[in-house]
């Protein structure tokens, strides 16, 4: 198995950065705009980009929730393994807000396409855009494109681009891993 | 672990610590679920599942129906009265006759013990147990202890005693396994004539006198007095009973802590419980029991269906 590093700690924190600043660009004081964390690994995500509006930028009260996606799915009983589902924390009502969806990877869109479905249960937001660090280009399964990207990669459909955080794994980095 | 041990949900005898925890932790997600203003998740958009009632049901039949509907899965209901049980068919065949129109999950609420374990041997589809005679209601003792866990934090090393009617109560024997499999103290109180003769052999105390059973206790449990199920009479009066075994609010005022009450439904009001105690707010989990009956419910039914 080998495992190749993509983006370094330095890099990942400049890319925060900048994606930190689209997002004021597009939302200046985030009033009616709240951020979505998706459930299990674009929390972190989230949370990160949180912290740098508050203390770098000085942006208070950023609403962020997060949605966890496992019960909209699509592949319920298609999967080998069953699917563990995670908390879904929004205590807010979404009606016309703007909603970014933050992920860490978007590979096939499935997920977002999950997330689309379920935010709806929290009410209609006036838009939905998306923001990923990382986009594997050309292996989407459906016609989803982010709005925000961190970086994007080419890689094959066998190898996975693994992003770790410091917070959970000790590291901020992100691998591509050759099965 | 996130799959269950079991592919019907026939008993918690049949089940371990594990898959009730599973069934916890799934349930939390469902009751945030049922919280929202949006109350429903497409999980279960291709499964079709027949709600069998063999059996009066109100509670059951409702939640079995509403949490079956908040997963998206299509829902046949289908009661003994109304139906060709009436003409003389027998259970399988009415059951492999609703299978044919490709139903993948049975609920089934029976007047005999073993019902669902019989079916389950006879046809290809899996079954919940909703009640089978005076055997097991499982997925009311999880909801109780899923709503013990809730008020209490853990269900490990509390005290419960269950009041009444434990001859007859399928709700009682579910409890008992289920609270002995996490670990809490049971104890069982009643009429000597409703106290079944070897009750001791599954763990659990028994005692004849309600204010000492509350006074050791954490939680009641009471049960109804299930007079449908009575061919002869076990106690003089329903007048002597409440005196004995009912409990009021002079009953627990007259202890020295605050004990939690809860029922399975329907409440015999003044018989087992007074309306003062039923609807105290502080000490009464009741309607948490109903609300948390469909969130257990759908947790038990989106785990089996993960493996139809």
């Amino acid at each position: 198995m080998g495992k190749k590093i993509l983006l370094s700690s330095k890099e990942i924190h400049i890319i925060l950065h900048r994606l930190a600043c689209q997002l004021i660009e597009n939302h200046t004081n985030f009033e009616n705009t709240a951020l979505i964390g998706i459930q299990p690994r674009g929390t972190y995500l989230a949370e990160r980009l949180v912290s740098i509006l508050e203390n770098d930028y000085h942006i208070p009260n950023v609403k962020l929730g997060l949605l966890d996606i496992t019960f909209y799915r699509d592949d319920f009983r298609r999967r080998e393994t069953p699917l563990q589902a995670n908390k879904t924390n929004i205590n807010f009502i979404v009606e016309n807000k703007k909603v970014v969806f933050i992920d860490d990877v978007l590979f096939s869109g499935r997920s977002i396409r999950a997330a689309l479905t379920a935010i709806q249960s929290f009410g209609r937001p006036s838009e939905i855009e998306l923001l990923v660090l990382i986009d594997r280009r050309f292996s989407r399964h459906l016609p989803i494109q982010p709005d925000y990207s961190g970086s994007q990669v080419d890689v094959f459909n066998e190898e996975k681009v693994s992003v770790h955080w410091e917070e959970k794994d000790g590291k901020d980095a992100v691998y591509i891993i050759n099965n | 672990m996130s799959q269950l041990s079991v592919k019907h949900l026939l008993g918690i005898k049949h089940i371990n610590k594990a898959d009730i925890d599973l069934i916890f932790k799934t349930a939390d997600h469902f009751k945030e679920v049922i919280n929202r203003p949006i109350k429903k998740v497409p999980s279960l958009r291709d499964i079709t599942i027949a709600n069998l009632f063999f059996e009066n049901s109100t509670r059951t039949r409702l939640s079995f129906e509403l949490a079956e509907k908040r997963l998206s899965a299509d829902v046949v209901n289908f009661s003994a009265s109304q139906s060709s049980v009436k003409k003389g068919e027998t259970l399988i065949d009415t059951a492999n006759n609703i299978l044919s129109m490709k139903v993948d999950i049975i609920v089934m609420r029976h007047p005999d013990v073993g019902a669902c374990d019989f079916l389950s041997q006879h046809v290809n589809a899996q079954i919940v147990n909703a009640g089978d005679g005076t055997h097991e209601h499982p997925t009311q003792a999880l909801l109780d202890s899923f709503s013990i866990r809730e008020k209490l934090g853990s269900v490990e090393g509390k005290k419960i005693v269950i009041v009444g009617d434990v001859l007859h109560s399928r709700v009682a024997l579910s409890n008992i396994y289920a609270l002995k499999l996490q670990g809490a103290e049971v104890k069982v109180c009643g009429p000597k004539t409703l106290i079944p003769k070897y009750i001791e052999s599954l763990g659990v105390s028994v005692e004849y006198n309600i204010k000492k059973a509350l006074e050791w206790c954490d939680v009641a449990n009471v049960l109804r007095v299930q007079n449908e199920r009575m061919e002869i009479n076990y106690f003089p009066s329903t007048r002597e009973y409440s005196q004995l075994f009912g409990i009021n609010k002079q009953l627990l005022d007259s202890l020295d802590k605050k004990i939690v009450i809860m029922h399975p439904g329907p409440i015999n009001r003044g018989v087992e419980l007074t309306s003062d105690v039923a609807d105290s707010p502080n000490q009464s989990i009741i309607l948490n029991q109903v609300e948390n009956g469909v969130a257990i419910r759908m947790a038990v039914i989106y785990l089996l269906a993960q493996q139809v």
